[in-house]
């Protein structure tokens, strides 16, 4: 259910873009997603077409994802790999020392209305 | 029809939870009441863990409890049973409580009179960590049964904390758990993150523990 909790704060955030730009219908929102945000797409999209029709403004409105890619940077030798691919330890020099640099967003990109 | 628009937007959708979570401590802080958030994975002994830690702490403080699981009547009357108000929130069968859920939570339970409020949010260790509760420390319970690579499984959790509880740690003969490993995972995630190796049954390191909370508390509420 973690997906329901999600859409609920993007629908937070759209109403709340189209009372400062009064919008009355939204017809389209677009979400940049990380590769490991945790967030299924599908779900996502399900959840979406369900909490939506509970609203006036965004009745109508469809759901685009991009997928943002992870990158792991590593502190030891200062190089970024694909979080993926290689996990937590640096393909270059074996290190534990890396944190994700990106991948992990869930960002509102753009809102399509009128 | 009016002509359509594009608003580029570009926000985290856990802008507006952050900032609801920072107006939430702010209020706090004037109210002088200290809001911990308890997460765990189900089964890590949290209410037994805060039931001792109530009766360690109460007769210094004035505490009160919100009890966040999803099916937890059985907790909020152990809870009810030491004493202290608590109250049941509801999370519509979500899994983590957001900065929304709590103020409302708070609200009902009303924080005016207490010195300490302890959220014990759902039973899971991955959607918790992601939305700020506007609590003033993020605590943590890792249970020995549950494995020293904890850390590395669920890291995010690990970094939101301020502290780390190992419990019962009086079964780990029993258990191929190293305590050494789990505090060197846990600091290459979190350097600054305190660790509490704990035995809520037996009371071993408790003291530690509620000492910590205690100085917490009164460093908030009184400065």
């Amino acid at each position: 259910m973690h997906e329901l909790g999600i859409v609920f704060h993007i629908i937070k955030v759209v109403e709340r873009v189209a009372q400062e730009n009064t919008l009355t219908a939204v017809s389209q929102v677009s979400l940049e997603l990380g590769e490991v945000s945790g967030v299924i797409h599908e779900e996502l999209t399900d959840c979406w077409k369900w909490a939506v029709k509970k609203t006036e403004l965004l009745k109508d409105a469809e759901l685009l994802i991009e997928t943002i890619p992870a990158v792991t940077f590593c502190e030891s030798c200062q190089e970024t790999y694909e979080t993926v691919k290689y996990g937590r330890i640096c393909p270059f020099c074996k290190s534990e020392r890396t944190y994700l640099a990106q991948g992990n967003e869930i960002n509102l990109k753009e809102i399509k209305a009128c | 029809m009016d002509k359509v628009k594009i608003i580029e937007v570009k926000e985290s959708i856990f802008a507006d939870n952050n900032k609801e979570a920072d107006r939430i401590r702010e209020e706090l802080k004037k109210e002088k009441t200290f809001l911990l958030n308890l997460m765990s994975s189900p089964g890590s002994g949290k209410t037994t863990l805060l039931m001792r830690t109530i009766e360690a702490l109460k007769d210094e403080l004035r505490i009160g409890v919100m009890e966040a699981d999803i099916d937890s009547a059985v907790d909020a009357e152990k809870i009810a049973a030491t004493g202290v108000r608590s109250i049941q929130l509801h999370t519509g069968g979500m899994c983590h409580l957001d900065a929304g859920m709590t103020e409302h939570g708070l609200k009902e339970l009303g924080t005016k009179d207490l010195d300490l409020v302890v959220l014990e949010n759902v039973g899971n260790l991955v959607c918790p960590a992601e939305f700020d509760t506007g609590a003033v420390k993020n605590a943590m319970i890792l249970s020995v049964p549950e494995g020293h690579d904890k850390p590395l499984k669920y890291p995010l959790i690990f970094t939101v904390c301020d502290v780390l509880i190992i419990n019962k740690i009086d079964v780990m003969p029993y258990f191929d758990f190293d305590l050494e490993k789990v505090r060197e995972y846990a600091h290459m995630r979190n350097p600054n993150l305190k660790i509490f190796p704990v035995s809520a049954k037996t009371g071993e390191g408790m003291d530690a523990w509620t000492n910590w909370l205690k100085q917490q508390v009164n460093e908030w509420n009184n400065t």
